[in-house]
C-alpha cells in the first residue's frame, strides 16, 4: 500500500487547550474537536513524515496501542479530516505544506 | 413619499467607543437616524469612519429579507441586501451606502462593518443581554428564546442595561469591556450608552431554580462561537473570529446560568 504523507491544511485556525486541540475550518466554519490521540496525529503532521512512521514512532510509543488497530484508527481519522480539507494527504511528501510541529 | 432634500450633514453615531459620521442629504432621513439612535449620538468633527448615504428611489424593490451577500473585492467590502447595497474600505475609513427609507438597513450595515472592525481588535458582536451591576458588566448569551429578553426584564433598579439582544465586546489589554449597543430585541428598548469591564459571560437555559455551573473550555468556546455575529464568508475572518473567542475564553470566565425566571436570579449573578 502506498505510504501516507499529511500536512495540515493553512485555511484552518487551531487552538489546544489542555489535551484537547481545537479546530476551526476557515473554509466552512466547521469546528472540531480532537482528542489527545488524534492530537498527536495532528501535531505530528507536517508534510513530511509518512503516517505508518507517525503511528509506529510516536502514537503506538506515547499511548501503549497495538499497531495494527493504532494505524487502522490513523487511517479512518486522515480519512475524516481530509475530507473537511482540515488535512491534506498525498502519496508523495508535501513539501508546500510543511510546517514545524510548534505552530498552529 | 421620498424625503426633502438638503444640504449634505452629517449625524455621528458612536457605538463601543467608534465614531460614524453618516453624511445623507436627506434631512428627514437624517431625523430618523437621530431619533433611532438617540443616546449614541457623536461628534462629527472627531469620527472614526464616515459614510454617504443615498435613498432608493420609491418605486424600487427594497427586500430586508432577501439573503444578506458580504465579501471583499480589491480591498473593498461589499455589503448587499434587498434593501441596500453598501461598499466600505478599512482603510480609507470611508464608505457609501444605497439603501432603502428604512432604520433597519442602515441598522444591518452598522452591524456588520462593527463586527469586520471588531474582528481586527480581537473583540466581537455576541447574540447576549448585557448589563452593568455594581460596576462590573455582564453577558447572558443565548440564541432566541434562551430568555435574553427575560433576563434583561428581570435585572435590579441600580443594573445598567447594556443590551437586550447584541453585546459589544471589545478587548483591551488582557480585560474585555463591554458596551451598550442600540441594538434592541424585543424589549425593543435602546441600551444605555456606557461601558464597564466584563467580569462573566452565562450561557442561559431556563430551568426551575437558580444556579451557576461550570461549562467545559471547549463546550463554552464552541457555544460562544454560536452565537457570535459573523457576517462575511471570508476564511481570514473565521480564523480572527475563532482565535478571538479562545482568547475570550481564556480571560474571561464562562458558566451556564440555569434560572427560574423571578428577580432571584439577580442575587445568584452578583
Amino acid at each position: 500500500m502506498a505510504e501516507k504523507y499529511i500536512a495540515r491544511s493553512k485555511a484552518i485556525a487551531a487552538r489546544k487547550l489542555g489535551s484537547e486541540m481545537m479546530i476551526m475550518s476557515a473554509m466552512d466554519s466547521t469546528f472540531f474537536t480532537l482528542n489527545e490521540v488524534a492530537s498527536a496525529i495532528w501535531q505530528a503532521a507536517d508534510g513530511r513524515t509518512p503516517l505508518s512512521e507517525i503511528v509506529v514512532g510516536q502514537i503506538c510509543e506515547e499511548f501503549d496501542v497495538d499497531p495494527e488497530r493504532a494505524q487502522r484508527d490513523a487511517d479512518r481519522f486522515v480519512d475524516q479530516l481530509s475530507r473537511h480539507g482540515i488535512l491534506v494527504v498525498s502519496d508523495q511528501p508535501l513539501v508546500e505544506f510543511s510546517v514545524s510541529s510548534e505552530s498552529q | 413619499m421620498m424625503t426633502p432634500i438638503a444640504a449634505t450633514e452629517a449625524v455621528s453615531i458612536e457605538i463601543g467607543g467608534t465614531v460614524f459620521a453618516l453624511h445623507t442629504r436627506h434631512s428627514v432621513f437624517r431625523g430618523l437616524i437621530k431619533d433611532r439612535y438617540a443616546g449614541f449620538l457623536g461628534n462629527s468633527l472627531s469620527s472614526d469612519f464616515a459614510f454617504d448615504i443615498d435613498l432608493y428611489e420609491p418605486s424600487e424593490s427594497s427586500l430586508a429579507d432577501a439573503d444578506l451577500e458580504v465579501k471583499v473585492e480589491s480591498g473593498e467590502w461589499v455589503l448587499k441586501r434587498g434593501d441596500f447595497t453598501a461598499r466600505w474600505h478599512p482603510d480609507t475609513r470611508h464608505g457609501y451606502i444605497r439603501q432603502s427609507y428604512s432604520p433597519y438597513a442602515i441598522d444591518c450595515v452598522l452591524r456588520i462593518v462593527h463586527s469586520l472592525i471588531l474582528a481586527r481588535q480581537g473583540g466581537f458582536l455576541v447574540h447576549a443581554a448585557s448589563a452593568i451591576c455594581g460596576e462590573k458588566a455582564f453577558l447572558f448569551s443565548g440564541v432566541s428564546g434562551a430568555g435574553k429578553t427575560t433576563i434583561s426584564r428581570l435585572a435590579p433598579p441600580d443594573a445598567t442595561l447594556l443590551t437586550d439582544e447584541i453585546s459589544y465586546v471589545r478587548r483591551e489589554g488582557n480585560r474585555y469591556l463591554a458596551y451598550g449597543t442600540p441594538f434592541a430585541g424585543e424589549l425593543a428598548r435602546v441600551g444605555e450608552n456606557r461601558c464597564a469591564p466584563l467580569s462573566a459571560l452565562f450561557f442561559l437555559e431556563k430551568g426551575v431554580q437558580n444556579k451557576i455551573e461550570p461549562i467545559a473550555p471547549v463546550e463554552a468556546i464552541q457555544r460562544l462561537l454560536r452565537n457570535i455575529l459573523f457576517f462575511a464568508d471570508d476564511p481570514e475572518l473565521v480564523k480572527l473570529v475563532f482565535l478571538a473567542a479562545c482568547e475570550f475564553a481564556s480571560l474571561v470566565p464562562l458558566y451556564r446560568l440555569v434560572f427560574f425566571p423571578d428577580q432571584r436570579v439577580w442575587d445568584v449573578i452578583r
